[in-house]
């Protein structure tokens, strides 16, 4: 019975620990895709632009590591995304795109406002696409070895800052 | 000048609350002459806490800019009311509240509890200070509400849409005043622990204090349920919300609390087990404070998160919390142990109640907090909801209700159980009304028909206890337990009949269009724009109708231009028998609407109960101190 008075004091030390633990390690919101590490799944999304090239799972295995850009012309944090993009592409980082739920005109549109760093842009109207990468908005953007791998996922709109990780990521992924 | 005389009001009081502390645990012979200066600074500091809120409030309705605070959380188009409740609407207000209801609660602990002995009161305002004064540094040194900011600002940015509303003037200060009030019963109890008298005193001036902390939670809690039923939305009355569990665990603890208190002031039992849990509960209020003001749990009430302001309250929860379980761990051996009782008697009852509502909170506990040790030992993420906690503490809350049937009608110390054979009845009933349950309402659960059954006795065997009474000479105590009592019941049978009968509609409809929710027609009107002192909106016009006469419901969706937010507002409309209610959505692009409509059969009784409850509670404090008052008269 005596020891049972000290049963507080450690439930309570467990406790602060644990609350300790939290306030060192502040809850992180983005939950990663659990495809990372995995194959891409097997995807044909049509053209976003009559007349363009449509993007399938096949486009995304040719040998060459890139990038898979999802987005939006109804998003705007994509718009202030769209320079950094275009700063990777002239870096000669491949980079494809995939418009989740998004219409032909708009997106026209927002492509001629803000520029086309996109080889190809598939059009994924009900996010089947957007949902089989374990993606849960826009813009998020993978990188996809050669092999047709995902080995890396960017929650949110890509910063200036994170531009040399994501060329070093693209290199590696050879 | 105002915002000043406020701080300087603060600071005061946080130098008051050292001299309070150095005299109740200082050097020997400053304590024997302690008593009478250790009251009136504790008055003092509770009249300089409450100055300094009440500054704030003023600058809150002054609208004046220069504030930091005012500017980020204020506006000068917002209603009056809002203004001024708009004070604790924010990190640093609320903060202030608390410690002014701190402040406020060891004043009155100073005026009332004269007849405690001298030593251990004395201990208890000490242990009243060392909380105060940590709580004041926290406001002072990393939350200050008064800070200027130069040069002011032009407008100020606004309180969140959702909280403009009568419940942001009642529902937090209600909540803290149980939150914080509690802090009465953790000092008393150290204060007993450090004298060694822990007995039958103490639990007679122990208990107006968790009585009435008790009483302000469950309406806080009862009031901030209604408000986030109808203002959310989405017609639910309970999240499991890591905040609202931070405010349903004092509040569980509390509980258990108010029922041992009775074994010890009757029975002089259960001494270290009351000390105990009158520590646990203040401190889950603490828990419950840092859980909210940190942010570490992802909440709906999503506060900022910020990391400085978190390590400053868990130092002073660890730091509190800590010491007074040291101090139990240390002293609690020295309690004699108190007389002994029948395995059926009111007291094994009453420690059958507390069992109960210490694995109730336990279970809270652990699902609060469980997504967070999981977290840190193995990495995974996962979150806690509504499923495992309705059903580990469902069960073990009806078996509680049924024990709370039996209880009333044990006597003290002996084993008579002649008096439950009152209970043939009512358990009749229980069962014919399960029974029904079972055969005629198809959909639902086992747990909700159970306890619709386990509702329909209790609702009749609260009464119990006045039978062989003569009813106007019961005392008004009793009159509270039984009020409390059947306020469990008639909550339980909401919750029941509302989760099992519940009908959702949720349609894309046109003007002109009819739906069928439940027994209601309704039709829908028309969409036009209307407008309020700082919002713009869109409302719908329906029609309901149930058999004769025709209601019309109003719910709208609003924009408010500062800070730009999209608010639903739900229409409700209440009959007897329930609540329609009704919610406006978005256009569709053909010109259809989204429209959210709810008819909930009794749902209206979850809150009746908890009201129930909480007059219950009134009713026992107010009795109490009608009879001591009267005593003391009388000599």
């Amino acid at each position: 019975m005596k020891k049972l008075r000290f049963v507080p004091v450690v439930l309570a030390a467990l406790v602060i620990v644990a609350l300790v633990w939290r306030l060192a390690h502040p809850p992180d919101t983005d939950v990663q895709s659990a495809m990372v590490g995995k194959a891409v799944p097997a995807f044909v999304a049509p053209a976003a632009l009559p007349g363009n090239a449509a993007l399938s799972s096949a486009n995304l295995a040719d040998g060459r590591p890139k990038l898979v850009n999802f987005f939006a012309s109804w998003c705007v944090p994509c718009v202030g995304e769209a320079p950094v993009l275009a700063m990777l592409e002239q870096q000669g980082v491949p980079i494809v795109g995939i418009a989740v739920r998004d219409r032909p005109a708009d997106l026209r549109q927002f492509l001629s406002d803000n520029g086309d760093p996109f080889a190809r842009i598939g059009s994924d109207p009900e996010s089947r696409v957007q949902l089989a990468f374990g993606s849960a908005g826009v813009p998020e953007t993978f990188v996809v070895d050669g092999r047709g791998i995902i080995r890396l996922q960017h929650i949110g709109p890509i910063e200036p800052g994170d531009v040399q990780d994501l060329i070093q990521a693209v290199k590696e992924a050879k | 000048m105002i915002a000043e005389a406020g701080l300087a009001a603060l600071w005061l009081a946080a130098a008051l609350a050292i001299l309070q502390l150095f005299l109740a645990f200082g050097p020997a012979p400053l304590r024997t002459i302690a008593a009478g200066p250790v009251r009136s600074i504790a008055i003092v500091l509770g009249v300089l806490t409450l100055f300094a809120m009440a500054m704030l409030m003023w600058v809150f309705e002054r609208t004046d800019l220069s504030v930091l605070l005012v500017a980020e959380n204020s506006h000068s188009a917002k209603p009056w009311m809002y203004k001024v409740a708009g004070a604790w609407g924010n990190h640093e207000g609320s903060m202030l509240l608390w410690v002014t209801i701190l402040g406020l609660a060891g004043a009155a602990l100073a005026i009332f509890s004269r007849r405690l002995d001298k030593k251990t009161l004395t201990a208890a305002l000490g242990a009243q200070g060392a909380l105060a004064l940590g709580f004041f540094a926290f406001l002072l040194l990393s939350s200050n509400p008064f800070a200027r900011l130069n040069p002011p600002a032009f407008e100020g940015r606004g309180l969140n849409p959702l909280l403009q509303d009568p419940g942001l003037v009642f529902h937090p200060p209600t909540l803290y005043v149980g939150y914080v009030g509690l802090s009465v019963a953790f000092s008393l109890a150290v204060g007993a622990l450090i004298t060694g008298r822990v007995d039958s005193a103490l639990a007679k001036a122990m208990r107006p204090w968790v009585l009435g902390a008790w009483i302000m939670l469950t309406l806080g809690i009862t009031a901030g349920s209604y408000w986030a039923y109808y203002e959310l939305g989405w017609g639910g009355w309970w999240f499991w919300d890591p905040v609202e569990n931070a405010s349903l665990m004092p509040w569980l603890a509390a509980t258990a609390l108010l029922h041992s208190i009775n074994v010890l002031a009757a029975r002089n039992s259960l001494r270290a087990w009351t000390v105990m849990l009158a520590m646990v509960a203040f401190s889950m209020s603490m828990v419950g404070t840092f859980l909210v003001r940190s942010g570490v749990l992802t909440s709906v009430h999503a506060f900022a998160i910020d990391p400085k302001r978190g390590t400053f309250l868990l130092a002073l929860l660890a730091l509190y919390v800590g010491a007074a379980f040291v101090l139990f761990a240390l002293r609690s051996g020295k309690l004699a142990e108190g007389p002994r009782f029948e395995l059926v008697s009111r007291e094994a009852a009453l420690v059958g109640n507390n069992l109960l509502l210490t694995v109730i909170l336990g279970i809270v506990f652990i699902g609060t907090l469980y997504p967070l040790f999981i977290e840190a030992m193995t990495g995974a993420k996962l979150s806690v909801g509504a499923p495992y906690f309705n059903a580990v503490a469902g069960p073990l809350a009806l078996i509680l209700a049924l024990l709370i049937c039996v209880g009333p009608l044990l006597n003290w110390k002996t084993g008579s159980a002649d008096r439950l054979k009152r209970l043939a009845i009512p358990a009749l009933i229980g069962v014919t009304v399960l029974v029904i349950a079972i055969f005629a309402i198809p959909q639902g659960g086992v747990l909700s028909k159970l306890a619709l059954g386990v509702a329909a006795m209790l609702a009749i065997a609260a009464f119990l206890p006045l039978i062989g009474r003569k009813l106007r000479r019961a005392p008004l105590s009793t009159w509270g337990m039984v009020v409390a009592h059947f306020g469990v019941a008639v909550a339980l049978a909401g919750m029941a009949a509302s989760t099992m009968l519940t009908t959702e509609v949720l349609i894309a409809a046109r003007p002109g269009e009819q739906v069928q929710v439940g027994p209601w027609l309704i039709e829908f009107e028309s969409v036009t724009p209307t407008a309020g002192s700082n919002w713009t909106a869109l409302e719908a016009e329906l029609r309901a109708s149930r058999g004769s006469g025709v209601s019309v419901l109003r719910p709208q969706a609003r924009y408010y231009t500062s800070p730009p937010t999209e608010t639903t507002e739900s229409a409700i409309k209440t009959v007897a028998s329930g609540q329609l209610y009704t919610v406006l959505g978005k256009p569709a692009e053909d010109g259809r609407w989204q429209l959210r409509l709810w008819w909930k059969p009794f749902v209206t009784l979850i809150w009746l109960g908890g009201a129930l409850i909480a007059l219950g509670g009134a009713l026992s404090l107010g009795g109490r101190a009608w009879r001591g008052w009267r005593r003391e008269r009388q000599r």
